[in-house]
């Protein structure tokens, strides 16, 4: 019952339309449908929409089967060029990040940011800067301190070119005035492992990318590009926990917040009624304690955004996107 | 190491219970069943049944997942040797030999050397694991990108270099192949490249149809124009044969010492099980004195390539589980499975998760010796195929065939580029083109294109980053060894004749 107003609420804004509270819902799936995911299998999209999959089967919020594909070609490419021709089609789910609008800046690929039809953001996933366990530096400050010294000298991991990890790369570079030497790996998991064996001197990863070097006393985190720490949580490591991250704007590198949405899509012109039904079953979803479990787990903030917010948010990380990659030559469109 | 052994033995506690042996038949049977069918594969395997694992506990989980992963492998030989389409990547090399020797009526033999060897490979991994496991996952860590150029060219040298075919047409199916494997986006400069902005391109051209057009369709064409009857493949049902492979199986006891060797150290470092099964069918070629047969149905061609593939298979676990890095397609699939079942792959696995580390290393000895027993159980079943009627079971394999390169990525168009594969496949085999150059190039290209360009950017741009320490430096100088080989070779040959021709008589008449 508690539950109850807040799903009108989301309706509400989905839909601008009143729908009759305890009514059946005006659309819902009538075949088998498709999440399409637009990351290889085991990454983090993959591990989104699974979550979100499992929560789904578990207490059947959906009452047909779901089927989970991987189309990550091409950074997610291949996914959001799939979904955009599945026009019309409510029975295909698109799970993405920012990569749905950032894309199509940098690269030449058939879809336009707002061809897709958004549903809701769930999450936010944090960006930390790791260094290596002994590494010289303890802190932001202190790397920082080395990269001017030496510009050019300190190597940054990513993964992929052009993605979320060079943009912050950028970002970092621009804040601090100094320079690293940015090399593209392909996903998280890698840069990673390369940044524990000592080939690279830092890296941008998400908590969960680097949670099992932390551990294990591989790497560890020097910040995170948050306005404040993160909430208190359980101990990650015997002493410490995601809260004991300091922020990186604390340490003198004035890049105040960067975090990756989780999206959830549908393809163009589907009916409202389709987007608002997968917008309350990702509702749903987001109070199971699987999805809270996830969060926990990924020290990812939660969130569930109604599809006109989300709209605002692409459209205003479009533009601050396009004036950041301008000047570095990496627009296309 | 006695430690581990105890560990183990608390594994096989974990192991060991009807419910999860159960699940290791299971997940063999299924397995052999994906592994058979090209395109489906290892990795879609394991994906369809992830969803089901979410209601299981991890161990049984994960014992079902890689169960299926050894039926896979194994299955994967079957049509490798009886049909010329390999079911997985890693096992091209197979049909070097395999189908040769199918072709001769020695079907069962085939199977039979590919899956025992197979099996021993497994053991040899696994092996290896249970023992080393510490001192392993520290080696795995000392690889960054000038190490991994390195590994993927020595893997290219020992297969390359000693070429069998003419050197140009040579050179011509290495830059077909390699062209092909860059197609799709780019990692390092984030550009597409080779796409023409047709969008199904983005993905890139996948592995497996190149593979079932080249090899499955291909040959397919061949025999409709050798005439429309398996040339010698005698279906009879031969158990003998299964025997003898089985008896002579300890006169090849150096393939496989050096399959596992090979595959063990791909599985490491880790370069992977389809480079692996390339380089051991490469070092078996050059240095085993049954050299000069191979291509042409010789036991050791089967045998080399498969030790490697499983050995490779299983010892990339151990990356998996104690870095996060998955050696392949399926371990990265499996890796998903980790985080879902709510495990953080690392080194503290091995020290929280006791139970379900060792568990799955335990499950990986029953689960491959219960493999064998059921791969082996049914090579009656795939030789009799063979003695079906040409004019069933061709059209049963361009089905099967077009039904794979479908399913790789659900995508209508890869039906197309099968059809053209083949009808490249069978040009190129007709023309005298080796098929082989093309596909590594296709497998491991791309990686080392990779490696290269990041080792490039870590160093500015100087070559002696091949050679900035102990570990890559050893790697480059016997991966240049390997590739002047024939080089030198050729001269020491020219030399010897010389001085021989100096030294001997004039002929009569000379």
């Amino acid at each position: 019952m508690r539950m109850f107003p807040k799903a009108a609420a989301v309706i509400g804004t989905a839909l601008s339309v009143a729908l009759p509270a305890a009514a059946q819902p005006a659309w819902q799936p009538t075949r088998p449908v498709e999440f399409v995911v637009t990351s290889g299998a085991g990454g983090g999209t993959d591990l989104f929409a699974r979550t979100v999959q499992a929560a789904i089967t578990r207490h059947n919020l959906v009452p047909t089967s779901i089927v989970v594909t991987n189309k990550g070609a091409g950074s997610g490419a291949e996914g959001f060029v799939y979904g955009r021709g599945a026009q019309g089609d409510p029975h295909k789910v698109i799970f993405g990040t920012n990569n749905e609008w950032l894309l199509p800046l940098v690269a030449r690929v058939a879809w336009k940011p707002l061809d897709l039809t958004p549903v809701t953001a769930m999450a936010f996933d944090e960006f930390m800067l790791w260094v290596k366990e002994d590494a010289p530096h303890r802190t932001g400050a202190d790397l920082v301190a080395a990269a001017r010294e030496r510009p050019g000298a300190l190597r940054m991991g990513g993964s992929q070119t052009r993605d979320t990890d060079q943009t912050l790369t950028l970002l970092i570079q621009k804040a601090t005035g100094t320079r690293f030497t940015y090399i593209p790996f392909r996903g998280g998991g890698e840069v990673g492992v390369q940044l524990a064996g000592g080939h690279i001197d830092a890296n941008t990863n998400n908590p969960s990318e680097s949670v099992g070097g932390w551990r294990g006393g591989q790497v560890r985190p020097v910040c995170v590009f948050r306005r404040e720490p993160l909430p208190v949580g359980p101990r990650v490591t015997e002493t410490q926990s995601w809260s004991d991250v300091p922020t990186c704007a604390s340490q003198g590198i004035a890049v105040e917040e960067f975090r990756m949405p989780r999206t959830v899509f549908l393809p163009p012109t589907v009916p409202p009624a389709a987007q608002a039904y997968w917008t309350d079953v990702m509702r749903r979803v987001s109070e199971t304690p699987e999805w809270k479990d996830y969060i926990q787990r990924t020290a990812q903030s939660a969130a569930l955004l109604a599809p006109a917010e989300m709209r605002e948010m692409m459209e205003r990380e479009e533009r601050s996107a396009r004036e950041l990659y301008g000047p570095e030559g990496w627009l296309v469109n | 190491m006695l430690s581990n052994l105890d560990a183990l033995m608390h594994g096989f506690s974990v192991a060991l219970t009807a419910h999860h042996l159960l699940l290791m038949v299971a997940g063999v049977l299924l397995g052999i069943l994906v592994g058979v069918l090209p395109g489906l594969g290892a990795p879609n395997g394991v994906t369809l049944l992830l969803p089901l694992t979410f209601s299981m506990d991890p161990v049984s989980a994960i014992i079902l997942l890689t169960s299926l992963y050894w039926g896979a492998l194994f299955g994967g030989s079957t049509t490798s040797i009886l049909f010329n389409i390999p079911g997985e990547p890693s096992s091209v090399a197979t049909t070097f030999d395999g189908y040769p020797m199918a072709r001769q009526g020695r079907a069962s033999e085939a199977l039979t050397y590919a899956f025992v060897s197979a099996g021993i490979g497994a053991l040899v991994g696994i092996v290896v694991i249970t023992l080393l496991s510490s001192a392993v996952a520290s080696f795995a860590l000392r690889f960054g990108p000038p190490e991994y150029f390195a590994v993927y060219l020595l893997a290219f040298a020992s297969f390359i270099a000693f070429g069998g075919g003419a050197p140009l047409k040579t050179i011509v199916s290495l830059a077909l192949g390699f062209g092909f494997g860059m197609m799709g986006m780019d990692t390092v400069s984030g550009s597409m490249r080779l796409t023409f902005d047709i969008p199904e391109l983005i993905r890139g051209i996948s592995f497996l149809v190149v593979v079932i057009g080249l090899f499955g369709l291909g040959e397919l064409l061949l025999t409709i124009e050798e005439g429309p009857e398996f040339k010698g493949a005698s279906g009879r049902l031969d158990p003998r044969g299964m025997l003898r492979a089985l008896a002579s199986m300890p006169r090849y006891w150096v393939a496989v010492l050096r399959g596992s060797a090979v595959g063990v150290w791909m599985g490491i470092t880790p370069g992977g099980p389809t480079a692996a099964s390339f380089m051991s069918y490469g070092l078996a070629r050059r240095t085993s004195r049954n050299g000069v047969r191979f291509g042409q149905g010789e036991p050791e061609g089967v045998i080399a390539p498969e030790t490697a593939d499983h050995a490779a298979g299983t010892s990339a676990m151990l990356p998996m589980l104690s870095l996060g890095i998955p050696g392949s397609a399926t371990s990265a699939v499996m890796l998903g499975g980790l985080m879902i079942w709510g495990l953080n792959p690392g080194p503290m696995l091995f020290i929280e998760q006791r139970d379900f580390v060792w568990g799955m290393i335990a499950s990986m000895y029953l689960g491959n010796v219960i493999g064998v027993i059921l791969a082996l159980a049914t090579v009656p079943l795939f030789a009799a195929m063979l003695s079906v009627s040409f004019s069933i079971i061709g059209p049963v394999i361009v089905t099967v065939c077009l039904v794979g390169a479908y399913t790789v990525a659900g995508a209508p168009f890869d039906l197309w580029l099968a059809v053209a594969f083949g009808v490249a496949g069978y040009l190129m085999k007709k023309l005298d083109y080796p098929l082989a150059p093309l596909v590594l190039a296709m497998v491991i290209g791309d990686k080392a294109e990779d490696a290269f360009r990041q080792s490039m950017l870590m160093s500015s741009g100087s070559l002696g980053v091949l050679w900035s320490n102990p570990l890559v430096g050893t790697l480059s100088t016997i991966a240049a060894l390997f590739l002047l080989w024939p080089l030198a070779s050729a001269l020491l040959g020219w030399r010897r004749t010389s001085k021989a021709m100096r030294l001997a008589p004039p002929e009569p008449g000379a």
